[in-house]
């Protein structure tokens, strides 16, 4: 579903935030990608999400050679792609329910359609009835459920978070890891960038250990 | 069908949600209706003024009204059939004869040079005839007079059309300095439209980001921007042809005066139905083109990061 082949990132003034990655994850795994603060997670998930691009490697993400998709195709590329951004990235200037429905009206859903999957994303994540409020009104933790629920209202098959948790009391953040569990059960494909072991400590999952730009760890290479 | 349907309901979003947030930030909107409507009245009154201009050189007609001196050896007779040959022709509408004797009386009473007449002996004034033309021939009164001129019995033709001709020389060269300005002003409108739209684009650079990131095309992000842009132009152009009602109807009254004072019935005339659905059809795409060209030239500077 994901799969890096010896990717390099250097940014302009030569920092190298990725030398050599490679990994390959699987249609319904669910990753972890941990490692120390400038160790690459960030740039890798950009690589994912094509607001990058390699400055050497291979990247497939759904079976597509990402460095062969032109600026144009973005657009459809990520509308097959759920991202959970660490500080939401909502709009604070309309409702939970539009920002739900954002990706939705870019696709071209239908008025029916839309109102069923937003409702659907706000209660799987348990914001059902808070449609019409503003999300400047909720607390951090359920602003970052809404972001979760405008990830997954298209139903894409690969969602990925760039430290979701990383603004949350402990509490808040195993009741996120155990929404994006609920993903996984049904097919979704995971990748989640994370420092907070202590939060996955209790989880079975693959976990990708990046430092300094490298692959340190992966507790599922064998399945590579 | 469905996509169809899709596709006219986000341009309906889109344009009442342009109306949304002009509505939204009614001060600074109002200040950039404002300029824009200022500066398509000007070519829109000119081109008014033009209009109103040229009307009345129609109605001028009348002033093509020319002399013919006849020569000083043919009779009063001679002259009423001179009179009634040029009568004839269709393209006059009447001839007076203005019988030499008279003449001299109305000189000698008008001009204050009776002693000096007196000291002639016998009226040096010819028979002359005063020919109107038909209306609707302006053009030809040149071609009628020198049909006229060509009559044996005719000395000198005296017409005063140059001035008319020259009016509307003038007029025709103020109405390409309409066009010129209308050109300027247009640009000056799509400039104006388009730098609103990157104030607009900055201030909502964060929307732009987050829509990219989930997948919006550039067609779906430039869209509302376009369409902002377009009403800004429409309200413009709204605005702009209510000033120029006004303005009109501020001078109506005077103008009706000066009119009746040189017994003429002319009134001014407002912008045709045409013209004023030109005025706002240019405003609505002036502003569509200012905010097409922003959109181009900012939206792909924002890109997440």
């Amino acid at each position: 579903m994901i799969r890096f082949e010896n990717v390099y990132k250097r940014y302009t003034g030569g920092r190298e935030a990725l030398s050599g990655v490679t990994f390959n994850i699987e249609p319904g795994e669910f990753v972890f990608l941990t490692g120390p603060s400038g160790a690459g997670k960030s740039t890798l998930l950009k690589l994912v999400a094509l607001i990058e691009r390699p400055t050497r490697g291979t990247v497939l993400v759904n079976n597509q050679n990402t460095t062969r998709i032109s600026r144009r195709k973005i657009p459809p590329f990520r509308q097959r792609l759920g991202i959970v951004f660490q500080d939401h990235k909502l709009l604070y200037d309309r409702s939970v329910f539009d920002n739900v429905a954002l990706p939705l009206v870019i696709a071209g859903a239908s008025r029916r359609e839309i109102e069923k999957r937003v409702r659907a994303a706000l209660d799987q994540v348990g914001l059902r009835g808070r449609e019409s409020h503003a999300p400047i009104t909720l607390s951090t933790g359920e602003q970052q459920r809404v972001g979760i629920a405008r990830a997954v209202a298209p139903r894409p098959e690969v969602l990925i978070a760039d430290e979701p948790t990383g603004n949350l009391d402990p509490e808040l953040s195993l009741e996120i890891m155990e929404l994006f569990t609920r993903f996984n059960e049904v097919g979704v494909t995971l990748l989640i960038a994370t420092h907070d072991l202590e939060l996955i400590e209790r989880m079975p999952s693959r976990r990708i250990r990046l430092v300094a730009g490298q692959v340190a760890g992966d507790s599922g290479a064998e399945k590579a | 069908m469905y996509a169809l349907r899709h596709y006219f309901g986000l341009h309906r979003a889109n344009f009442v949600g342009a109306i949304m947030r002009i509505a939204g930030q009614p001060f600074a909107s109002a200040t950039t209706i404002l300029v824009i409507a200022i500066a398509l009245a000007l070519p829109a009154g000119l081109r008014v003024a033009v209009n109103n201009a040229a009307v009345l050189s129609e109605t001028w007609q009348s002033v093509a009204d020319f002399s013919v001196y006849l020569k000083l050896d043919v009779s009063a007779d001679a002259a009423r059939r001179t009179a009634r040959t040029i009568e004839a022709r269709d393209d006059v509408a009447g001839v007076t004869v203005i019988d030499r004797d008279a003449a001299l009386a109305e000189f000698r009473e008008r001009s204050g040079f009776g002693d000096a007449l007196d000291a002639l002996d016998g009226n040096p004034l010819p028979h002359s005839l005063l020919v109107r033309p038909a209306s609707g021939i302006a053009g030809d009164v040149e071609a009628l007079a020198t049909a006229v001129r060509a009559l044996p019995e005719v000395e000198l033709v005296q017409i005063d059309t140059a001035w008319v001709t020259r009016l509307r020389a003038i007029l025709a060269l103020a109405g390409r300095f309409v066009d010129l300005a209308t050109v300027l002003v247009g640009f000056a409108v799509a400039v104006v439209v388009g730098n609103t739209i990157r104030l607009e684009i900055n201030s909502r650079s964060v929307e732009i980001e987050v829509t990219k990131l989930v997948g919006g095309t550039d067609g779906f992000i430039r869209r509302p921007f376009l369409y902002l842009g377009l009403c800004y132009g429409l309200a413009g152009a709204l605005v702009a042809a209510a000033v120029v009602a006004v303005g009109l109807l501020l001078l109506g009254s005077p103008v009706r005066t000066l009119a009746a004072l040189y017994g003429s019935g002319f009134a001014l005339r407002g912008l045709s139905l045409a013209e004023t659905g030109l005025l706002l059809a240019g405003g609505a795409l002036l502003g569509w083109a200012g905010a097409g060209l922003a959109a181009a030239r900012h939206l792909r500077a924002i890109e997440p990061r």
